[in-house]
């Protein structure tokens, strides 16, 4: 049996990389995730791997750009800042149709913003950062075990779709340590005939290229894209639901917000108040029908997030507006407390929103 | 228990090292010695030995830490005075230093007092469940590392082993093996077995109790 071990989240996310058969990382450090640097730095040359920390974010993605092309299983990870960095990395990966996987352990922002964990990156992540029509697939872990089972997860989600694959994590959760396990896991290997490994005088060669300068020919590769996106939404969405079977109201929320206000359901769950969780996993694709489905039996929702509301506009689309959705929200590396979810849930069941 | 003028920690980040500072500082103040406790740590921003501030206070414990500890400000700066606990001998000095070869750099500048004065332990603090120190021979090539990085070398070892909230009685006694081999690798004595204080309270006076800095959530899982 796999032994247990006991982790910080970002050491889980590169064991678990490591694990996923990534032997390429390129980074450049800032708190809260440099262990997963410090970790690949230790590793990756015992393994043969590489591990290289750029001169800035903005080359650390492009490299990630190179060994993908390659068919390479690659990674970079960053925070908050680095990631706005890294936007137009990320949106060549998408415009090239390759696989890549991504780690953002938030930070409070905007801008420089500080150290304390975050969730206002979650429009970023969701609904674009970099330019043009694209998406990435987004994993919201709410544990230790999370970072590590989603990165395994990630890499093969990244390549059965050659997307990319964002881990959005937050700064608690990269810091804090659990015990956790690694299964051995069977790492399913994808064909990759894209691939830019060297022709050989043996097949055309391949190319890899976002740049497409007629625009007939670049709207049908983006029709194509979202032919897959598609495939993505109907088939990959994962959530948890806790305490839903018999909820008047649900709480919405993930990651580590996930945690505080799994709290908070039970505390109200003891003062008489029939409520549920919702924990989106994936936040794209964003968990529609499960909350679609719940709006039909509950009265209200209350969504938790470490932003000023942004998972809120997905949960109101998802149900239509057909019940209204309160807000518990702290900002700039804040932590909402139990007590005050506890609050949110007790203005839903008095109709305040 | 028998003390030096000084004692420091050190080891892989994650090990436990700022939590057994903090407690050995408590239980040296709890014999009514007067004690002093640094804060060497210019690598992790964050769980730090001033979360623990208070109850150093309450226990008359002086506390040295870098100005910018805990402020949120990144910035790798030790304080002037740290270096009253290597030249004030009329206190107990405990050092607490921060993780691996990349810490202990820090601690480099203090040798040359430490060395002359000659009355100090330096533990190297292990938990075997931590990642990258899962072997006897991994520990040992950290202890390497930070040897090389401070120009001091450790004189005893601390068996911190611990799965957090799952640690039992097992999970020490499995650990007990690797312990026997780093003392044997590395030619240093097992100093102190240590566990978290409920824990450590039914195995007997072998296992130091530690206190748990408690700024953490009570999460479901």
């Amino acid at each position: 049996m796999a032994e247990r071990v006991l982790m910080k989240g970002n050491e889980a996310i590169a064991e678990a990389a490591i694990r996923a058969g990534c032997r390429h990382y390129f980074g450049y450090p800032i708190t809260p995730q440099t262990e997963i640097a410090a970790y690949m730095a230790k590793k990756m040359p015992k393994i043969g791997g590489v591990f290289l920390q750029a001169e800035s974010e903005i080359a650390s993605i492009n490299m990630v750009y190179g060994a993908a092309a390659a068919g390479m299983r690659v990674m970079t990870s960053s925070s908050s800042p680095g990631i706005s960095l890294k936007a137009e990395g990320l949106s060549y990966l998408a415009g090239s149709d390759i696989p890549a996987f991504v780690v953002n352990v938030q930070r409070g922002g905007p801008g420089l913003g500080g150290i304390q964990p975050s969730q206002a990156d979650y429009f970023q992540a969701t609904k674009g950062g970099g330019h043009g029509d694209y998406r990435m697939i987004v994993l919201a872990p709410a544990s230790v075990q999370e970072m590590a089972s989603l990165t395994i997860k990630g890499f093969d989600l990244a390549d059965k779709y050659n997307m990319t694959a964002m881990i959005l994590a937050d700064g608690t959760i990269g810091q804090m340590m659990e015990p956790i396990t690694f299964e051995d896991e069977e790492i399913k290997q994808y064909e990759k005939p894209w691939a830019l490994t060297g022709h050989e005088g043996k097949r055309p060669h391949n190319v890899v290229n976002s740049l497409y300068l007629k625009p007939e020919e670049l709207e049908r590769k983006n029709f194509e894209r979202y032919e897959r996106y598609k495939l993505v939404e109907e088939n990959e969405a994962m959530w948890e639901e806790y305490m839903m079977e018999d909820a008047e109201y649900c709480v919405v929320a993930f990651g580590i917000a996930a945690r505080v206000a799994k709290n908070a359901v039970v505390a109200a769950r003891e003062a008489g108040i029939k409520v549920g969780l919702i924990r989106p996993i994936t936040l794209w694709p964003f968990p529609k029908k499960v909350l679609e489905q719940a709006a039909d039996k509950v009265k209200g929702f209350v969504c938790v997030e470490l932003s000023m509301g942004q998972m809120i506009e997905d949960v109101r689309l998802a149900t239509n507006c057909k019940r209204p959705v309160g807000l518990v929200c702290r900002s700039g590396g804040m932590v909402p407390s139990p007590d005050e979810v506890l609050g949110g849930i007790e203005n839903a069941v008095k109709g305040v929103y | 228990m028998e003390h030096k003028r000084l004692t420091l920690f050190a080891g892989h980040y994650g090990s436990g090292k700022t939590n057994i500072a903090v407690n050995y500082a408590l239980h040296l103040a709890g014999e009514g010695k007067k004690v002093c406790i640094a804060d060497l740590d210019i690598v992790n921003p964050y769980f730090r030995t001033k979360d623990s501030s208070a109850e150093l206070k309450a226990a008359g414990v002086e506390l040295i830490s870098p100005q910018f500890a805990n402020s949120n400000v990144d910035l790798p700066a030790l304080p002037a005075e740290s270096y009253r606990l290597v030249q004030d001998r009329s206190a107990y000095g405990v050092m607490d230093i921060g993780g691996d070869d990349r810490g202990a750099y820090a601690l480099g500048r203090y040798v040359p007092f430490i060395k002359e004065e000659d009355d100090y332990r330096m533990a190297f603090v292990v938990n075997f469940l931590r990642p990258l120190t899962t072997t006897a021979q991994e520990a040992l090539e950290v202890m390497g590392e930070i040897e090389a990085a401070c120009g001091l070398n450790f004189t005893c070892i601390v068996n911190n082993t611990n799965l957090g909230w799952e640690t039992t009685r097992d999970v020490l006694d499995v650990s007990q093996s690797k312990v026997d081999e780093l003392c044997r690798l590395s030619g240093l004595p097992l100093w102190l077995t240590t566990a978290e204080e409920t824990l450590a309270a039914n195995m007997g006076e072998t296992v130091f109790g530690l206190k748990l800095q408690k700024k953490y959530f009570d999460i479901p899982r």
